[in-house]
């Protein structure tokens, strides 16, 4: 009898024991794969979609983003193109987005995933606050700086002038002509890919990624004395405060300590 | 013809809005615009899927008003008309399980195959996992594994490789196990499952003008919510029904018939 019920017990707890192992093993390969699925951050999104990872937990990838464009824009990434799926992105070299004034996918949006506020200036919608991504240019390929005349992505892009503008250069190697080098301000970019679209070249030579992929930061450790503004950044930095057994006395202490020398 | 009345309803109703949701996409149509993931109804109503909302509300979303009215909506509905109804009514994935459980019986699989283990309490557990994983992960788990999405989307928006899920699922479902992916494994099943225990519509069993031929039990997909057949007259009161009512197409003798809840209590009582 007494057997019994500890056999059933056993059975029991061993049962359980497999659900519990059967359970864990499921949800490490399950979380494996989607910690996989997520990590691919070059993909472009529509205008107004929030920053990194919030984007991918906010949006429900029921496409009426993509349905709005009127320009079909923007596709739903399909398994296999190593975006994670089911989410919004576009690719300027095949169609850049044309920066409707009117926003269309942005209130088509049900979740929030692109957020109004984030383009909008005063309560209006306004496509120049977009933040797709940043142009890039590749300067070893990019005619313009070869000396040829080009100019076709600065008369593309549809904040001309701002984001991208050209720079005049002597040519040195025939001394009779100009540069005329097209610089991305990224402070002006917009990611929209017209530059992207309209380039040139093969390969394009000025391409559009994501902006936390393309720009730089610099930290605490420099600062512009003159502006104002950049000190600001200065007031979330934290000392950093190293103790060794020098320095725990003052600088100057340890300078005059004779360490006995000059007793008698 | 009339033996699969409402069999032909339920394809239709499938490929419909399948076609609606497609010529959303394709030609603008303004219908139904968007996909199962989250729709506008009409360009005003907004629906949405409540298990997918669920999960991002978990790995921490904050959702827009639209989103969540669409997911309130759409639990009401299938809490009233019978959570699964999704899935036999709508989910894109019941024609390819249909498929192969349809091949399963012209290959007489079922006489090969053994007894299927009972851990039709599994999708819970999968279920609960989901929910686990997507607030750990911080987004929708489900939603980035679903066979169901990617079928459906596929289908609306393009397909890439999102017909090998739907392969994978008619696999499993032929070879490894009967009535596999949406009996045992879906979680949205368990989860519209637990939206429908309290729904009106119910099929109910006569027990009295049964003839214990079993032919509803062998169509069912979830053959454990007929444990009533030839013993009692009873509704079907699991939310695991899937309201498909291929019982009461099978059934030579009137035997099974829906009806709505209360009704079907309040003739109990009078007995
Ligand atoms: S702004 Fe216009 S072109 Fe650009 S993605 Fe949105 S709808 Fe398409
Ligand atoms: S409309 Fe919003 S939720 Fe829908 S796919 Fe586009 S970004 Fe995602
Ligand atoms: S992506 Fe190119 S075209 Fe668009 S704003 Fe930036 S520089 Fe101009
Ligand atoms: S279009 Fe291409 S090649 Fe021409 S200037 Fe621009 S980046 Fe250079
Ligand atoms: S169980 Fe899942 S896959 Fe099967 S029909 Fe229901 S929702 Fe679709």
């Amino acid at each position: 009898m007494k057997n019994d019920a500890g056999n059933d017990r056993r059975k029991f707890l061993l049962t359980m024991a497999r659900d519990v192992g059967l359970l864990a093993f499921g949800g490490l390969i399950w979380s494996a794969y989607v910690d996989e699925a997520v990590a691919n951050k070059l993909a472009l999104r529509p205008p107004g979609a929030l920053k990194g990872k919030d984007f991918l937990t906010t949006c429900i990838k029921c496409g009426m983003c993509v349905e709005a464009c009127p320009y079909d824009t923007l596709k739903l990434a399909s398994p296999g193109e190593n975006i994670p799926i089911g989410t919004p992105y576009f690719e300027p070299r095949e169609t850049p987005c044309y920066m409707c004034p009117d926003i269309p996918c942005v209130p088509a949006c049900p979740t929030g995933a692109l957020d109004k506020e984030s383009v909008s200036t005063d309560g209006k919608l306004d496509i120049y606050k977009a933040d797709m991504g940043v142009a890039i240019v590749d300067e070893k390929n990019c005619i313009a700086f070869w000396g040829i005349q080009c100019d076709a992505c600065y008369r593309a892009c549809p904040v001309m002038d701002k984001a991208l503008y050209l720079e005049y250069d002597k040519n040195e190697r025939t001394g009779k002509h100009a540069f005329l080098k097209p610089i991305v301000d990224p402070d002006y970019c917009t990611g929209c890919g017209m530059c992207e679209h309209a380039c040139v070249t093969e390969k394009p030579a000025i391409i559009v990624r994501p902006r936390e992929l393309v720009m730089g930061e610099v930290g605490t450790h420099y600062v512009k004395g003159w502006d104002k503004k950049d000190e600001q950044r200065l007031e979330s930095a934290k000392e950093i405060k190293t103790v060794t057994p020098r320095s725990e006395k003052k600088a100057v202490d340890t300078l005059n300590d004779m360490g006995g020398l000059l007793d008698d | 013809m009339i033996k699969h009345k409402y069999m032909i309803l339920r394809r239709l109703t499938q490929v419909g809005l399948l076609v609606l949701y497609f010529g959303a996409n394709a030609w603008g149509w303004k219908v139904l615009i968007g996909n199962l993931s989250a729709s506008k109804f009409l360009e005003k109503i907004p629906l949405a899927d409540p298990y997918a909302v669920l999960q991002m509300s978990v790995a921490g979303a904050a959702l827009a008003s639209d989103v969540i009215i669409g997911a309130i909506i759409i639990t009401v509905l299938y809490a009233l008309i019978g959570g699964r109804a999704f899935c036999s009514w709508v989910c894109p994935i019941n024609m390819v399980t249909d498929a192969a459980n349809w091949l399963r019986r012209k290959l007489r699989m079922n006489q090969v195959a053994k007894k299927p283990p009972v851990y039709r309490d599994a999708r819970y557990w999968i279920l609960a996992l989901s929910l686990i994983l997507s607030y750990l992960l911080g987004v929708a788990a489900f939603e980035f594994v679903s066979p169901i999405s990617m079928v459906h989307r596929g289908i609306v928006f393009g397909l890439g490789f999102g017909w090998a899920a739907a392969l994978s699922v008619f696999l499993f479902d032929l070879f490894i196990l009967k009535n596999g992916w949406c009996g045992y494994v879906c979680p949205l099943g368990g989860f519209y499952s637990t939206i429908g225990r309290f729904s009106l519509i119910r099929v109910t069993h006569d027990a009295e003008k049964c003839t214990e031929c079993m032919h509803c039990k062998e169509v069912c997909p979830e053959h454990q919510v007929l444990h009533m057949i030839g013993k009692e007259s009873l509704p079907v009161l699991s939310g695991e029904c899937t309201n498909c009512a291929r019982c009461i197409e099978v059934c030579n003798d009137d035997a099974l018939n829906f009806h709505i809840r209360s009704f079907a209590k309040q003739s109990k009582k009078e007995k």
